[in-house]
């Protein structure tokens, strides 16, 4: 199952039939590529100038605050990768987030009395902090794939307390529960990524630097994911998710794919894990809770199952939305003097879930999909 | 000898506990095959309004108890009408969702009610104790395996043996051919679910009576009923109680001797014992000790 290359119908003689009609595909490979329009061309290259623009208009916080939307991306969408694409419903995004964090501290973090720490180059731990989890993931997953649906999502979750009970556990690595311990030291070839820095000139804070760096690791983790899920293996994943026995007998290896699919998965949560701990300054062990894997299952059940730009903005949501109740606070009745804000914030959290499972199940990249619609048939939407 | 038996006591005691949880679970699930991820939550608020109803108007424990109970049973019947009944027909992990959407809504509304308070249930067994087998157990644990198991069986019967239970029975076997039977189904669903909330309810007052009290963190002790029902089966009640006691007293017992023994494994390593036995109950049996093979067609 090659991408089917056939060149047959364009060559010259159909060259006025394409002419003036750029959304005609004549060959699959076009048909699936990653910007397959004019339009998507021109406004994925807006958005990426205005994304490198921002950290220069926004205060420090709000950088910040992006930065984080960024590494929760990265982890949504190995979420979204296992769950979404493949079907495999996982509560255990967390454990893996929180392996993936500990792998890089262990290898990157500076020791002292009671921590151990390598201190070694970003180039080594960055690459182990998605390793190791992926190692863990593999060996995790032949155990999973003999489960499925509910059991699995229980399954997963046992994964997740058991995981805590580690992580609590090792103190030498995590620091201890209450205490934990501060990320790795991002420094690659002695140039650090978390560092006020000047470069060709223009001086350069720590976290706009740090911004730069996540921003430019999701866009290459997100077009690998995008490209996987267009691959073979991808086709494999959606022949899984939508009716596994089915694609069985079609000769899809469903073991093989479902180990693939947690492998890839655990991966990207932990690059994520290395990376939150450089954003948020130090993290507990008990960060890496049940609720940490239900924020993740919200990023993609809100931005949009099996999407990658629905990862990304369901990750903006869920990071973002906090913040946004905390500012809307002082104008909105109720909160601040029936409910505090940070209960508000947890409700309607859950509340989201539910309100977009129940009316709109493709999330928010769903909703931008009939809007697009509805205009681009304009005026005959029905 | 007589910390074995005190151990097993407790055991067999908060055992009883997450198998009234777990019941709750199985009543759900073989009506409307979903995993009903709010259970916790509906736990401590149960608890919650008999610590009210028992300290704020003064009522009598048993009363309390009843009240509490029926307060939820309204609460779950109601949750399912507004947030469970627009997911009929929609795949099962979509309404699995919906359901932990809900435990943070619900329990963030219980964790408010509650504050940072302990609660106690004002219950007649306090720190007493009782002569058992040569050795004193606490009273509440007694009264803790007697009033879940009493419980349970009255459901057992109930599905058994009368006309409503036969009806959720019908639903439970297969929702189409009920409906054509004559069975209102929806109405099945708003009564599994007000069964599952009384029996939460229940489980909360049980949780609450043990010597410390209740926080809202409890709720993560009311999840320990999903290793019960994965271990016992998803959809048998039966399995439910066995597991339930069996997954209690390893707890125990683990709380007891594993320090001193196997200090290795780290504090409060029981806490994570049930988990370990449900992936170990998945790998021998995915479908747990009684429960029925998923039938998979293409």
């Amino acid at each position: 199952m090659t991408e089917q290359n056939t060149k047959t119908i364009t060559p010259k003689a159909n060259r006025a039939t394409l002419r003036g009609r750029p959304e005609l595909y004549t060959e699959y490979a076009r048909d699936q590529a990653l910007l397959n329009t004019a339009s998507k061309k021109l406004w994925t290259g807006v958005l990426v100038a205005f994304t490198l623009l921002l950290p220069f208009l926004l205060g420090r916080d709000l950088v910040g605050l992006l930065t984080l939307v960024f590494i929760y991306a990265i982890g949504g969408i190995g979420l979204n990768l296992v769950t979404g694409y493949a079907g495999q419903v996982s509560l255990g995004h967390a454990f893996f987030v929180g392996l993936g964090a500990y792998t890089s501290m262990f290898f990157g973090g500076a020791p002292s009395m009671t921590l151990r720490g390598l201190e070694l180059d970003m180039l080594i731990w960055l690459p182990m902090a998605g390793i190791v989890p992926m190692l863990v993931g593999l060996l995790v997953a032949p155990l999973a794939a003999r489960v499925r649906g509910l059991y699995l999502a229980i399954l997963t979750l046992g994964l997740v307390f058991v995981g805590e009970h580690l992580f609590r556990e090792a103190r030498t690595i995590t620091g201890g529960p209450q205490v934990g311990r501060r990320g790795a030291i991002p420094e690659v070839l002695g140039f650090n990524f978390y560092e006020n820095q000047e470069i060709l000139g223009f001086a350069l804070r720590r976290e706009q630097i740090f911004y730069f760096f996540c921003f430019a690791l999701l866009v290459v983790m997100g077009v690998l994911a995008r490209n996987l899920a267009r691959s073979r293996m991808g086709r494999a994943f959606a022949a899984v998710r939508d009716r596994d026995i089915a694609a069985e007998v079609m000769g899809v290896p469903l073991l093989r794919t479902k180990v693939i699919a947690f492998g890839v998965s655990s991966f990207y949560a932990g690059i994520a894990g290395g990376l939150l701990p450089v954003a948020v300054g130090a993290i507990n062990p008990e960060r890496f809770n049940l609720l940490f894997s239900v924020e993740f299952l919200a990023i993609i059940l809100i931005g949009g199952v099996a999407t990658i730009s629905g990862s990304i903005i369901g990750a903006a949501f869920i990071v973002l939305l906090p913040r946004l109740v905390q500012v809307t606070a002082p104008y909105l009745p109720l909160i601040g003097e029936v409910v505090s804000v940070e209960i508000a914030q947890r409700m309607l959290f859950g509340a989201l879930i539910v309100v977009f499972l129940v009316l709109e199940p493709r999330g928010i990249y769903g909703m931008w999909l009939r809007m697009r619609n509805y205009w681009k048939a304009w005026p005959f939407s029905y | 000898m007589e910390i074995l038996i005190a151990t097993i006591v407790r055991g067999v005691g908060i055992g009883s506990t997450y198998a009234l949880i777990a019941v709750g679970f199985v009543i759900i699930y073989r009506a409307t095959d979903v995993v009903n991820f709010a259970q916790p939550a509906l736990v401590i608020l149960g608890a919650y309004f008999n610590a009210l109803f028992v300290f704020n108007y003064g009522l009598p424990f048993p009363l309390a108890v009843v009240g509490s109970m029926a307060a939820m049973a309204l609460i779950g019947a109601l949750t399912e009408r507004v947030a469970l009944r627009p997911m009929v027909g929609q795949p099962p992990f979509s309404a699995a969702m919906v359901t932990v959407g809900l435990f943070f809504a619900l329990y963030v509304l219980a964790a408010r009610l509650i504050g940072s308070n302990v609660i106690t249930m004002g219950d007649p067994w306090g720190l007493s104790r009782v002569e058992f087998l040569g050795t004193t157990v606490g009273q509440v644990d007694i009264a803790k395996t007697i009033i879940s198991l009493t419980a349970i069986a009255v459901v057992g019967v109930f599905l058994q043996r009368s006309k409503l239970g036969l009806a959720m029975r019908a639903t439970a076997l297969d929702q189409e051919v009920a409906l054509a039977q004559g069975v209102n189904v929806g109405r099945m669903f708003g009564v599994s679910w007000a069964m599952s909330g009384a029996l939460a309810a229940l489980a909360g007052v049980m949780i609450g009576t043990a010597g410390g009290g209740m926080v809202a963190l409890d709720a993560f002790v009311a999840l320990k009923a999903l290793p019960v029902i994965i271990l016992g089966g998803l959809d048998s009640i039966k399995g439910s109680v066995v597991a339930g006691i069996f997954i209690g007293v390893a707890e125990a017992l683990t709380r007891t001797y594993q320090p001193g023994n196997a200090d290795f494994l780290g504090a409060n390593f029981d806490v994570v014992v049930p988990y370990l036995i449900m992936v170990i109950a998945l790998m021998v049996r995915p479908y747990g000790l009684y429960g029925t093979k998923e039938v998979q067609r293409v």
